[in-house]
């Protein structure tokens, strides 16, 4: 590896470390009860769940490491944390 | 020149400005806090940053987490580089493009680079410093700071026979910084988005230098369960250990009000694995007891009830 001037790295190179390998604990999205409140999104460490449309959202599995926060703080308990099982 | 490319995966789903593939641990309140501030900040920021936990989890050279114009120097010049990027902004008739961030973790603001931070504040820099408080040193393994509770267990407050963890109170930054006579103090949390959102975009549009503190848990030093830190920043609330206000120009003019009846500092120790000795044997009461007080002296000292 060589380093450039001022070693310069170039912006939000970091997506190519798919921390989703660290994951324990896997959060699923029943997409059902959903209230479109959108603390998971807000909530998110990794910055990693999206909305796809009103009262539904998704996680992205390559970066999502499992904290459960998500699932913690859905007020309508849409989201169940899984053992993951690899 | 050669530059070194690291490409990421094509199709990406996360649109923030602190982008994905960060190594912060599961469940890390100070990624969170980052994230949060970018987010309110917007693009056209430049954003400085002393050594520590966000810096090395977010710049894995030669990768980086940042979206947006970044500058690591060193642990205590944080807010000098911030400085420097200001005056020049200044110098080339450019401050209207960009506004700065500086940021540090509790360590890097309270301790390390208090010098620094009291000689921007003292400058005038239209900065805003923004302290990331996880109330240790956590990237070096969980050394106290002056931030760091009053019988905390940290690596260096242990506690034993003689000891019950951190004998020292957490350092009034919020006043030191006020001292100084700038127009802005604030203290936010993790737990409250919208008002880390509201803050920053508050902060950034009065000139001159700027100070907001953030409590973000950190589960590994805290040894709390990673999917409670929003439950554990929003109890140091709830206690009045962590009062949450806005101070322009030297006085009080907002402060994030505590239920009643107050919850028992207790609600908020018992999750933490660095508060379990104060449980393990009845003299540990009197200790709570003591941190009852502060809370207290806090929720009076701030009028938060």
């Amino acid at each position: 590896m060589r380093l450039d001037l001022g070693a310069i790295a170039k912006a939000g190179t970091s997506k190519a470390n798919q921390t989703g390998g660290w994951r324990n604990y896997k959060p699923i999205f029943h997409q059902e009860k959903c209230i479109g409140c959108g603390l998971c999104k807000i909530y998110c460490p990794e910055g990693c769940v999206t909305m796809i449309e009103k009262k539904k959202y998704t996680v992205d599995y390559t970066y999502c490491k499992g904290c459960g926060i998500c699932a913690e703080e859905c007020p309508s308990g849409d989201i169940e944390m899984f053992v993951e099982e690899k | 020149m050669t530059t070194t490319t690291v490409t990421g995966p094509k199709e990406q789903a996360c649109d923030t400005l602190l982008a994905a593939g960060h190594t912060a641990c599961t469940g890390c309140g100070e990624a969170l806090a980052a994230k949060l501030v970018l987010g309110a900040a917007g693009r056209d920021i430049i954003v400085t940053d002393a050594t520590g936990c966000l810096e090395v989890f977010t710049t894995r050279f030669p990768q980086s987490s940042w979206e947006v114009p970044f500058i690591h120097s060193l642990f205590e010049n944080s807010a000098a580089v911030a400085s420097g990027v200001e005056a020049a902004l200044k110098a080339l008739g450019r401050q209207n493009e960009a506004k700065v961030i500086a940021q540090g973790g509790d360590g890097g603001t309270a301790d390390i680079g208090l010098q620094a931070l009291s000689g921007m504040l003292e400058r005038g820099h239209n900065v805003l410093y923004v302290c990331y408080d996880n109330e240790a040193y956590m990237n070096t393994g969980v050394q106290r700071s002056g931030l760091t509770p009053f019988d905390c267990m940290t690596t260096t407050s242990p506690y034993g026979e003689y000891s019950w963890g951190n004998k020292h109170n957490k350092k009034d930054m919020p006043g030191i910084a006020a001292a100084h006579g700038i127009p802005y103090v604030a203290t936010a949390s993790v737990a409250f988005p919208k008002d880390i959102e509201n803050k920053v975009k508050k902060a950034l549009t009065i000139p001159g230098p700027k100070y907001l503190q953030i409590h973000s848990p950190c589960p590994l030093g805290w040894r709390s369960n990673p999917h409670l830190t929003i439950k554990v920043a929003k109890l140091a609330i709830e206690t009045g250990l962590y009062p949450v206000f806005e101070m322009e120009n030297g006085k009080i003019t907002k402060v994030r009000k505590v239920k009643t009846p107050k919850t028992p500092v207790e609600e908020y120790l018992k999750i933490q694995g660095r508060f379990a000795h104060l449980f393990k044997s009845p003299k540990g009461q009197e200790e709570i007891q003591k941190i009852q007080e502060i809370a207290d002296r806090n929720i009076e000292k701030y009028g938060l009830a």
